[in-house]
This record gives structure tokens, C-alpha cells and sequence, in this order.
């Protein structure tokens, strides 16, 4: 697997005076699951259409698959699969129908094929309904198989689990793992920061920028300026108040029934302890916990 | 050739408009409901104009002018009076749109062979109405006129030797009764084409891209000419259905005649449906939403209505109307479609318009197929 | 006392029970999450606390008065931001606010400092002239939260509040949402993220029109304490095979670098010692196992696996 599935170098793209997409550089390497991790309007869905040629970039290089993305644009779609994140599926089709259509449209002809895809998504039981009276859960999976057809060998997943519940989207995610198994590379992008932690690798995205991008647990270790901890203290929302300002403190929230800390590598326990008391409040709990990717986005976007 | 992607794009499309029954009834009803509307409101025939008489005569020989005024359709004899102050009312009113005054002395100096004046008057507020019933008036009133100029020659016997010198014979050809729905029909036809197909290949092109399946159909191996062909097509089919329909309900109905060919018409309808599609797919690569689109719509259907002949004749607009009254394509099909079907004319009387609605229909395409990229940008 | 008390709250739709007999009582100075999958009643629960649908069943009250008998004074206690609240786009900032105070019916003298008081609250004084088209997503979910309380309710309910916003912004946002926690005000939201309930000071889960579960975070994770591991090492595919072939793991989800395992209560130790031993007859390297504390994803979802506590 020498070849990368998609990698660009220096991808920007601008709207007039705004730019979008700002000299991203990354790799997707061939089986991978990567993920593309931002909140809404950071440049995630303008990175991918450049990369299914949808819109052209302004400066930089991207390549998937082996194809230019400017000037060999037919050849990556006929090999990619997409799922927008609208789901673009015709409510007046049948699940079956549409389907049909887009096997049609990318000229696949055997219906095993198509079968191959109901089963996998496990869409039999719905297969002759409206894709209007489909509930959210399963226009989604109804979606990807239609993105899955022609058999791609990357896929490209623009918030497909946008709006759907954690069950259905732990469910989902069970099938892109199912893919992968088959040796597809997937690519998807999310704004819900625990989501990120299904893929092998994650890049976060803000504003345009790629901040970073690594595996979570590297990120974790390496984006962290500090210490993450879990704090309980009576009454809470003073604890919180004295927090804030306690020496070394970077970052106090409401977690709860408790609060998140974070800290400056050299604070102990007895530090936040001692800054707690000294106003008068009960400590019943200071203990150091694992940081979440919330916890790493806040703190690379603070940079 | 049709290739697999596009006949899938077709049957989709099919789908579609049949899962949505209330469009296409309204697709169906429109131009029906429209024929009649037209056939029987927007008629110019002039008839049964409420006539007004106040005859202070009263005597046989001016009955038998107020009956000459009767006996055409154009009047009706809504109000004999006895003033002409009532007569004033009656017209100010609206309740009559003429009248006609006899003087006293009528009969006896038409007797004696002298000239009288008989005065006519004429509501003038709706002038389209006014000129023909003015024209009326003046032919009954000469027709009369020569009726007592024989009869008083015959009394001098003079008769045998009396041949009027000249008879013009009015023949009004392909519209012998001057009907309005054989003007409306062809009109109909050509304004529904248009609109249909305009309106239609537009919003479902733009409903695509509202719902963002657009996005997705752009990344398949689809070719932009299959997108575009798989969307017409059966949009071009509801226009000819639509058509077949008019010219049913045209011809049984309102009598409207089909004297030319029949193959002809439809292959020049095509001929002018392209430069329709164009319109619509040129709208629909300009337009976000589907009610930008038909707004987009209305706005070039306003010119093609005034500008195209359809209601108004061109040769009395302003010659600066009249320039841009070439651009409209509706204004050469409308010269076609009521060549074929009032006058049955065959192609060769009809190559300007052929060439013109070509060149249309090509500018538009190529325009709009230029504009329609598999890009978003 | 509390300030929202909603008993046995029944509401169907021709045959589908939406919501069945929910009951909730949230005090002033707490922030409740319902959370749940989709159609599981959030959405209809919140309209029923907010007076926007009747209920079949039950009642509600809001700082003491009943929605059914007393709207106005019961409303005027609430404040509600819907999932897609109405701005103006071609209004500014202030003559939204001004709309939204005077259908409150804010008296004219009114309506100017408090609309000032509550834009500095929410931070965004200095915007009052900008047309609320040109604001970015977080400042007009501020705009929207600054329209829900010009009033002064001691009632808040958000349906679902910060979805794909940028967690700097959403950052901002809870900072507000405390303070008003602080005034003694009583919030109800609703949300499909588990990152977001987990920082409410109560969470309920719904399930197909009921409560199945209530309480703090950590009393939820705490069902599954000691139940879930980690998993790391490589491949990692033949790692995930071995687990799901031992008798006390009840359940295996797949990370991008590691997998989480479910087991039976009170079998860390044996499970582990186990996989250890299984990995290495497969070849396998297994870098680690440890135990880490459940989220209340692995709560829910066991839930809704009808998996007993332990």
C-alpha cells in the first residue's frame, strides 16, 4: 500500500475574501478510517468537495486515489462512494428504488450487487418503503448503501450521523467497521468530538485550519498543554468560581455533578485541594482523569 | 442510443411525477381550464351590444330602421325611450352601450327623397369594443340607406335600369366567423408549451439541488448531457400531452379547424420546445430555491405574452416594442401554429420562422449547457 | 421548591403512546438533560413542559402555577429556545429583542434596559445595530437565549441547544448557563449528545415515551462501574475476536485505537487474565488491558439492551 488514498498538499480554497479551507496538508492512508473532526462551518464539507472535484481549489494539490482532483475528476467519482450530508435520497422512491437509480446511474447492472448492499446495511425490511416515511435512523443507512453500490474503494462521509441518535449511530458505525473489514478506506467528517474516537486517525479542524491530526490517544497525550481532572466540591457552582482562579488552573467547567479542570503540568491534587478549602468549600473528590477530545480541541484552538 | 445511466435517470424521474398525482392532475387541468377561460372571456367578438333607441317618430319606416339595427347580433334592443335626457342616462350609466336618436320628421322626409341625419352614439370607454360596434353601425346604417334609395327608384320606375355600380363583398378568410378561440387556441397551445416546459424542467432540476441530491447524482459517472437530456425528457413528454389535449378540447369544443399537417405542427413544436427547455434549464442553473425559479419564470413569461402577438396585434406597437418583440420565440411559433391550423400552410411558407425558433432554440441550449457544470462552484 | 413539576405526563398520537406517564421535578439552581434516541418523546416532553401541546394525562407546573389553570402566569415563569428559534434575519439585534420583549408584553418603559441588561449578560452589547443575518452561529444562539429570558424566567427549557457548534462557543455558552444556574434559575434541555448531558446536574433517559433512568452522571456510571476495560494492541481485529468468545463479555465496541469491552459484573480480574492468555496462543500482542470508567453511552446502551444492573 504505498500509494496514499487521498492526500493534499497545501488544499485552500476561497470565497471571495473568506477562506474556507486554509492550507491543509494531510495524508489518508489506504484502509484507514480517518476522521475530520470540527464544528459546523470549519471547512470540513469544503475540503471534500474539492476532493470529489465538486468545487475547484483556489491554491495547493490534492490526489485521490492516485487521480488529480482538478483534471481527473470523472475518474475519482466513478471510484468513490459519497454520502452528502443531506442524504440525498428522492422521498418519492421506494428504499428498493433508489437503489435502483443509483446502481443505474454508476452503470451497475447485477442485482446481487444491489442485494449484497441491502443485506449489509440490513435494510430487507424496509426495502419497500417510502424513503420519505423512512425514520432518521435508517435514511442514513439507506444512504450509505446507496453511496456503497458500484463497490468504491474510498468512501467519503460528510456528517452521516448528523442528527441521528447514539444508538443508531453506534449501529453505523458498526457498519462502516464492516467496510473496513473489506478493505475500503473511509473518510468521515463529524462534529460531535466523542465520535472522532471510533476513527483510527483524527484531524481537527477549525476555522479552516487543520490543527492537528494523529491517532486520539496520541493527540491526548501531545495536544494537552497539561493535566485533566475531575473535582468534586459542595456547593458546586462556588468551587467553580474559586477554580477558575486558582494558580495553575487553565480551564474550569461544570461537568455535571462535579468539575473539569484543567491544568498546568506541575499542579498536584493537594494544589487544588488546598485553593478549594482556603475558601471555606468541602472537597470530597480531586482525581486526575483522562482527557476527553473536547479537552484537546479547546486546547488547540487556543493556540 | 439511450445508455443505461440515462434510462435510469428517466424511470426516476417517472417515479417521481407519478408518486405526486396532484402535480400532474394540475399539470393536466391547467391548460384546459386556461382554453375556456380564454375561448369565452377574452373574446374581442362584439355582440348583443345593448342598444338604446329613442325614435320620436315612431312610424312604420322608422321601425324598419330600428329593425335593421336588430336583425344583426351586433344589438339588442335593450331600451325604447322618450327623452333623450333618458337616453343620456341609460348610456352614462353603462346600462346601454348605444343609442340611436330619429328625428321627427323621418319617415316624412325620407319619403320624399330627401337626405336625413339619424344620430348614433357610441359608449367609447372600451375602444376595442367601440371600433367594431362602430363599424357595425355604419354598415347597417348604409345597407339600409341603399335599401330605400332602390325602393325609391323602383317607385320611379326606374328599377329595371338601377344596378348599383359597385358591391364590395366581404370575405373574411380562415376565421369566417371571426370566432375568438380560433385566435385563442393556437395562442393557448404555444403559451402552454412554453410555460409547461420552462416551469417544470426548471423547479425539478432546482428541487434537486434544494434537496441536495444534486450533489450526489454530480459525483456519479453521469454525464452533464444524460443529466440534462434524463431531465427533460419527460417533462417534453406532459408538454406534447398537454398540447394533444388543447387541440382535442380545441377542436371538438371550440370547433378550431386543423387544416394543415398535423406531423408538421408537432415537429415544429419541438422544434420550439427546445428554446422552452433552454429557457428552463438556463433558469435553473441561476436559481437557489424552487421559488426563485418560478418567479424567474413569470418574469419571462410577461414579455412573451405582451410581446409575442398573443393578445395584442404587433403591427400597431411601438416600433421599439416591435424590435424586441423578434427575440421572443412564442412570436414565430404563434405565426406557425396558427398558419397550420387556420390556413394550412405547408413548411416552405413558414422557413423564416423555422430558421428563427432553430437559432433560438440552439443559442439557448448552448447557453444554458454551458452554464450547467458537474460543479457547485 | 421546585420549579418545574410535571406529574404523570401522558400524550399519544392516534396510537403511538409519545409520551407515558413522566413524571420530573427540577429545583432551581439544577440543569436537567433529557436525553434518548430519536422518537424516543424529547421533543414532545419539552412542548408538553412549555405548554405547546396539552397533555392527555398529568400536569404541569412551573414556579408554582398550573399551565393548565393559570397559562399567563405559568408562562411568564418560562423561558424556551426551540431547536431552530426565530430571528429576524433583517432585524437588528436590539429590534429583535424589542419584538420578543413586547410580545412578552414588557411595558415600553421596559423593554430598552432590560434588552440592554440582558444582551450585556450574553455578550453581546456591543452588536445591537447589527442585523442578526450577519451574526455568526454562536452569537445568534445568544441572540436566541438572550429573546428567551428578556422576561426574567425562573424557568429555562433549550431543545437541544449547541449542536455542532464550536466547542469554544459552546464553551461560552454554558459559562452563561451557570450564571444563570447561579441566579436560582431551573433548566431543562434536551439533546442527543451524551458529552452534553453529562455536564447537567441531572440526567434523564428516555426511552419510547418513559424515564427509564434518572439521576447524576456519576450515579449512572456508577451501574457499570468496574464493567467496562480497554483494550489496546494489534491486530487489533484478531483482539476483538477473542473477546467476543469469552463467556463474561457481554459486549465489544470498536474504537479507532482500542476496544471497549462490557463484561458481567464482578469479573474484571478472571476476564482479563483470560484475554491475556488467549491473545497469546493467537499471536496476538496485547499492549493493554485496564478498567475505565463507563460513560453514560455504556449506560444508555446497555439500557437499552435490557442488560440488569449489577
Amino acid at each position: 500500500m504505498a500509494e496514499p488514498a487521498v492526500w493534499t498538499r497545501d488544499l485552500t480554497k476561497r470565497f471571495g475574501d473568506f477562506t474556507a479551507v486554509d492550507r491543509v496538508s494531510f495524508e489518508v492512508r489506504a484502509g484507514e478510517i480517518v476522521g475530520y473532526l470540527g464544528p459546523n462551518g470549519s471547512g470540513k464539507t469544503t475540503t471534500i468537495r474539492m476532493l470529489l472535484g465538486l468545487l475547484r481549489p483556489s491554491a495547493g494539490e490534492a490526489s485521490v486515489l492516485g487521480y488529480d482532483v482538478r483534471r481527473e475528476t470523472e475518474r475519482i467519482r466513478a471510484r468513490v462512494g459519497y454520502m452528502s450530508q443531506k442524504f440525498a435520497l428522492y422521498d418519492e422512491l421506494s428504499a428498493w428504488e433508489n437503489l435502483t437509480f443509483y446502481a443505474g446511474v454508476y452503470g451497475v447492472k447485477d442485482t446481487a450487487a444491489l442485494q449484497r448492499a441491502v443485506d449489509l446495511v440490513g435494510l430487507a425490511q424496509v426495502k419497500d418503503e417510502r424513503a420519505a416515511a423512512l425514520p432518521i435512523g435508517w435514511r442514513q443507512r439507506l444512504a450509505l448503501a446507496t453511496a456503497i453500490v458500484h463497490r468504491p474503494t474510498l468512501l467519503i462521509l460528510d456528517e452521516p450521523t448528523s442528527g441521528v441518535d447514539p444508538v443508531a449511530r453506534r449501529a453505523f458505525w458498526d457498519l462502516i467497521y464492516a467496510l473496513a473489514d473489506e478493505g475500503v478506506t473511509a473518510f468521515v467528517t463529524t462534529h460531535y468530538m466523542d465520535e472522532a474516537e471510533y476513527c483510527n486517525r483524527v484531524g481537527v479542524m477549525r476555522r479552516g485550519r487543520l490543527l492537528a491530526m494523529d491517532t486520539p490517544t496520541a493527540l491526548k497525550r501531545m495536544a494537552l498543554p497539561g493535566l485533566a481532572w475531575d473535582v468534586r466540591a459542595e456547593p458546586l457552582l462556588e468551587a467553580l468560581e474559586v477554580l477558575e482562579g486558582a494558580p495553575g488552573v487553565l480551564r474550569a467547567g461544570l461537568a455535571g455533578d462535579h468539575l473539569r479542570a484543567i491544568t498546568s503540568r506541575g499542579v498536584r491534587a493537594s494544589d487544588l485541594r488546598r485553593a478549594l478549602r482556603g475558601r471555606g468549600l468541602q472537597v470530597r473528590l480531586v482525581a486526575k482523569v483522562e482527557p476527553t477530545l473536547e479537552d484537546v480541541f479547546l486546547a488547540l484552538a487556543a493556540d | 442510443m439511450i445508455s443505461d445511466r440515462l434510462r435510469s435517470l428517466i424511470r426516476k424521474e417517472f417515479i417521481q411525477i407519478a408518486r405526486d398525482p396532484r402535480t400532474l392532475y394540475i399539470t393536466f387541468a391547467i391548460p384546459v381550464i386556461q382554453l375556456f377561460l380564454l375561448g369565452y372571456t377574452a373574446t374581442t367578438d362584439v355582440r348583443n351590444v345593448p342598444l338604446v333607441v329613442f325614435d320620436q317618430d315612431r312610424s312604420p319606416t322608422s321601425r324598419r330602421l330600428v329593425d335593421a339595427y336588430r336583425a344583426a347580433d351586433y344589438f339588442r334592443l335593450a331600451y325604447d325611450v322618450g327623452s333623450e335626457k333618458e337616453l343620456r342616462e341609460l348610456i352614462d350609466r353603462g346600462d346601454a352601450r348605444a343609442g340611436l336618436l330619429i328625428p321627427p320628421d323621418y319617415s316624412e322626409r325620407v319619403l320624399e327623397g330627401e337626405q336625413v341625419a339619424v344620430a348614433f352614439v357610441l359608449d367609447g370607454s372600451d375602444p376595442n369594443v367601440a371600433s367594431t360596434t362602430l363599424a357595425a353601425a355604419e354598415l347597417i346604417g348604409k345597407a339600409h340607406s341603399t335599401d330605400l334609395m332602390v325602393e325609391r327608384l323602383m317607385r320611379q320606375g326606374l328599377a329595371e335600369a338601377f344596378d348599383p355600380p359597385l358591391e364590395v363583398r366581404i370575405r373574411v378568410w380562415y376565421n369566417p366567423d371571426m370566432e375568438s378561440a380560433f385566435f385563442m387556441v393556437p395562442a393557448l397551445i404555444g403559451m402552454i408549451l412554453q410555460l409547461l416546459t420552462s416551469m417544470l424542467t426548471a423547479t425539478a432540476i432546482v428541487r434537486e439541488r434544494e434537496r441536495g441530491t444534486i450533489e450526489q447524482l454530480i459525483v456519479t459517472p453521469i454525464r452533464s448531457w444524460e443529466l440534462i437530456v434524463g431531465k427533460l425528457t419527460p417533462y417534453v413528454l406532459i408538454a406534447f400531452f398537454d398540447m394533444l389535449e388543447v387541440l382535442v378540447v380545441g377542436t371538438f369544443w371550440f370547433g378550431v379547424p386543423i387544416r394543415g399537417s398535423l406531423g408538421l405542427l408537432l415537429a415544429l413544436s419541438a422544434l420550439f420546445l427546445t428554446g422552452s427547455l433552454g429557457i428552463g434549464l438556463f433558469i435553473s442553473t441561476m436559481a437557489k430555491t424552487q421559488q426563485e425559479a418560478i418567479m424567474l419564470v413569470y418574469f419571462t413569461m410577461l414579455p412573451t405574452i405582451f410581446l409575442s402577438g398573443f393578445f395584442f396585434p404587433l403591427a400597431a406597437m411601438p416600433p421599439v416594442l416591435q424590435a424586441i418583440s423578434y427575440l421572443i420565440p412564442l412570436r414565430y411559433f404563434l405565426i406557425i401554429i396558427r398558419s397550420v391550423l387556420l390556413k394550412g400552410v405547408g413548411a416552405s411558407s413558414l422557413q423564416q420562422e423555422i430558421i428563427a425558433l432553430a437559432i433560438f432554440g440552439l443559442v439557448m441550449m448552448t447557453a444554458a449547457a454551458l452554464r450547467f457544470r458537474k460543479r457547485l462552484d | 421548591m421546585a420549579l418545574i413539576e410535571a406529574e404523570n405526563l401522558t400524550k399519544s398520537f392516534g396510537n403511538v403512546l409519545a409520551v407515558d406517564g413522566l413524571s420530573l421535578h427540577v429545583e432551581g439552581g439544577e440543569i436537567y438533560a433529557l436525553v434518548g434516541p430519536d422518537g424516543a418523546g424529547k421533543t414532545t416532553t419539552m412542548r408538553l413542559l412549555c405548554g405547546a401541546m396539552e397533555p392527555d394525562q398529568g400536569r404541569v407546573r412551573l414556579a408554582g402555577y398550573d399551565l393548565a389553570r393559570e397559562p399567563d402566569r405559568a408562562r411568564n415563569e418560562l423561558g424556551y429556545l426551540p431547536q431552530r428559534f426565530s430571528l429576524y434575519g433583517e432585524l437588528t439585534v436590539l429590534e429583535n429583542l424589542r419584538f420578543f420583549a413586547e410580545v412578552r408584553g414588557l411595558p415600553r418603559d421596559q423593554w430598552l434596559p432590560r434588552s440592554k441588561e440582558i444582551l450585556e449578560f450574553v455578550g453581546l452589547a456591543e452588536f445591537v445595530d447589527r442585523r442578526a443575518e450577519a451574526l455568526s452561529g454562536g452569537m445568534k444562539q445568544k441572540l436566541g437565549l438572550a429573546a428567551a429570558l428578556v422576561h426574567h424566567p425562573r424557568v429555562l427549557l433549550l431543545d437541544e441547544p449547541t449542536g455542532g457548534v464550536d466547542p469554544v462557543t459552546r464553551q461560552g455558552f454554558w459559562q452563561l448557563v451557570i450564571r444563570l444556574l447561579r441566579q436560582g434559575v431551573a433548566v431543562v434541555i434536551s439533546t442527543p449528545y451524551m458529552d452534553e448531558a453529562s455536564r447537567c446536574t441531572r440526567v434523564g433517559f428516555m426511552n419510547a415515551g418513559r424515564l427509564l433512568m434518572e439521576g447524576t452522571p456519576t450515579e449512572i456510571a456508577s451501574r457499570l462501574a468496574g464493567r467496562v476495560l480497554a483494550v489496546t494492541g494489534s491486530p487489533w481485529r484478531v483482539l476483538e475476536q477473542i473477546a467476543r468468545q469469552d463467556p463474561e463479555v457481554e459486549d465489544v465496541r470498536a474504537f479507532g485505537d482500542r476496544l471497549h469491552l462490557r463484561l458481567r459484573p464482578g469479573s474484571g480480574r478472571r476476564v482479563a487474565r483470560r484475554l491475556r492468555r488467549a491473545a497469546r496462543r493467537a499471536g496476538a500482542d496485547l499492549e493493554g488491558v485496564r478498567a475505565v470508567d463507563p460513560g453514560l453511552a455504556d449506560v444508555f446502551l446497555a439500557a437499552l439492551e435490557g442488560v440488569p444492573d449489577g
